[in-house]
């Protein structure tokens, strides 16, 4: 369980995350959605300490990350694994060597053995003879299908989602979703996955936060946030210019 | 009015110390990591082809060019004093003692230093540094030390070729073209150039080679947001390694003459 209590974060006068309080169960896929430029992204980093907040409380299994040693928190951030929103594969190395980095570095595997399993996430991602290919020979998504690869390679409890699915076509989108529907379905990992996707996100999450003015206005399953009653949930998920949520 | 002035002295002020003081945790900190976790020798090694082994065409040439106007402008000044025959002692000492080391660290400022900063800045901005944090791995043990390590074997070595090449330059243009006695031209040299001379040079290269490698990764780690905060970065590195490799030039000067 990863516990969110009175977040703040500002950054010079603008306040990101203002009081903001979040569970995320175990084992279950959890969506934040809210207006983009609302914090979605700071939120996850606050996850796994690539930010600190200014005020507030980070637990992961009980465990608080806030002003841990290094060594304290890179233990917590080993349960972890993260796909960015511009997917971060490093641009030097091979898809190969890409998904097989995590296991060189943090296992004492044999090599045929991190060969095998780089070939076994790769096919669980739908992908095949690619291997010697560099990230900018591929498209954008491959490309989330190769971080999706390097994030569940070392089988992590919790994987972070940042924008899954941003500026890909409405099949590969759909083709992406799905991926890590099934993924979770094997792996059974706690997901958290930010996102504006409305509605296709929830067709995939078990649980939907909305974030908005640095707050979580509502928590629910998707059928409750679908049925919300909130000006500004409803005209989140009905796209309507008219609201709580300005434009500026 | 004057508290307004005041208040921005001491913001700027504030703002210096800041940087001055994460500047300097980020070379303490990479001098830990070398020690205590240095990475993998591939890594090394793949940084010293990078900045020794790709930077040699540019320090032959430059080099070269170099020694061919010490010996130009040294055979015309010794001449009016009838010492055309101490060429070799002059354009060697100048070489080994005060330009070899400081050209080469320029020019491989210019060519690696440069080009460090915008590979750790495009890292920095595409997220790729915080994907290796999110694996739990430390980014200076791949991104940081094995450049440092790499800079402070490459620079002596590089050091050492300019100065040959720098001599067969003088030689070339004192001897071939002016008519200086080859003789004289690499006896008198054998004869003033000591240990100390080749160790102050070598000595003045190591140390740029950390100081290319420090502002070179610490401007790319800390790059600010998109193409913009890279280049930036980029130029800030470039300007600031060169003038404290300059400034850095005097004080060992000064401590080892």
């Amino acid at each position: 369980m990863i516990t969110l209590r009175n977040l703040h974060k500002s950054f010079g006068s603008q306040k990101v995350l203002n009081g903001l309080n979040l569970e995320i169960p175990d084992r279950k896929i959890t969506a934040v959605i809210g207006p983009s430029g609302e914090g979605k992204s700071v939120l996850l980093k606050h996850l796994i300490g690539l930010m600190q907040p200014d005020s507030g409380e980070v637990e992961v299994d009980g465990e608080s990350i806030l002003g841990l040693r290094h060594s304290q928190l890179n233990r917590i951030r080993e349960k972890f694994g993260m796909l960015f929103q511009n997917v971060a594969l490093f641009d030097s190395m091979t898809v190969f060597e890409n998904v097989a980095f995590p296991l060189q570095e943090k296992t004492d595997l044999p090599a045929d053995e991190i060969r095998r399993r780089v070939f076994s996430a790769l096919e669980d991602v739908g992908l095949k003879n690619i291997e010697k290919k560099f990230p900018d020979e591929l498209s954008g998504g491959m490309k989330k299908r190769v971080g999706l690869a390097r994030a569940v390679v070392l089988k992590p409890d919790i994987i972070l989602f940042d924008e899954p699915t941003t500026g890909l076509d409405p099949i590969t989108k759909r083709a992406i979703h799905q991926l890590i529907r099934n993924t979770h379905a094997k792996f059974g990992f706690t997901a958290v996955i930010v996102s504006h996707d409305i509605p296709e996100i929830f067709d995939v999450a078990q649980n939907v936060a909305m974030l908005f003015r640095g707050e979580i206005l509502q928590h629910g399953t998707p059928e409750e946030i679908i049925n919300s009653d909130h000006p500004a949930v409803r005209q989140f998920i009905t796209g309507s210019l008219d609201g709580p949520i300005q434009m500026n | 009015m004057e508290i307004t002035v005041v208040q921005a002295l001491g913001h700027a002020t504030v703002g210096v110390v800041r940087e001055l003081g994460r500047t300097g945790w980020f070379l303490l900190y990479s001098f830990y990591m070398i020690v205590r976790r240095p990475g993998s020798p591939l890594y090394v090694l793949k940084q010293i082809r990078f900045i020794g082994a790709k930077s040699l065409f540019v320090i032959v040439l430059t080099a070269g060019f170099t020694g061919m106007v010490l010996g130009l402008q040294g055979y015309y000044t010794l001449a009016k004093f009838g010492s055309e025959g101490m060429l070799g002692t002059a354009v060697a000492l100048s070489l080994i003692r005060e330009l070899g080391p400081v050209l080469a660290a320029l020019m491989v400022t210019g060519r690696a230093g440069s080009a460090i900063t915008a590979e750790i800045g495009i890292m920095r901005i595409s997220e790729q540094i915080d994907a290796l944090e999110t694996m739990a791995l430390d980014p200076f043990k791949y991104l940081v030390t094995p450049k440092i390590i790499a800079a402070m074997i490459s620079l002596p070595l590089l050091c050492a070729i300019f100065d040959v090449v720098g001599i067969y330059g003088g030689w070339l243009v004192g001897v071939k073209l002016l008519g200086v006695n080859p003789g004289a031209y690499f006896y008198e040299m054998e004869k003033s150039v000591v240990w100390r001379d080749v160790y102050s040079g070598f000595l003045k290269s190591f140390s740029f080679g950390v100081i290319i490698a420090w502002i070179g990764c610490y401007k790319g780690y800390y790059a600010g947001h998109g193409a913009e905060g890279v280049s930036k970065a980029t130029t800030e590195s470039v300007v600031l390694t060169s003038v404290l490799i300059l400034i850095w030039d005097y004080f060992l000067t000064s401590v080892l003459l």
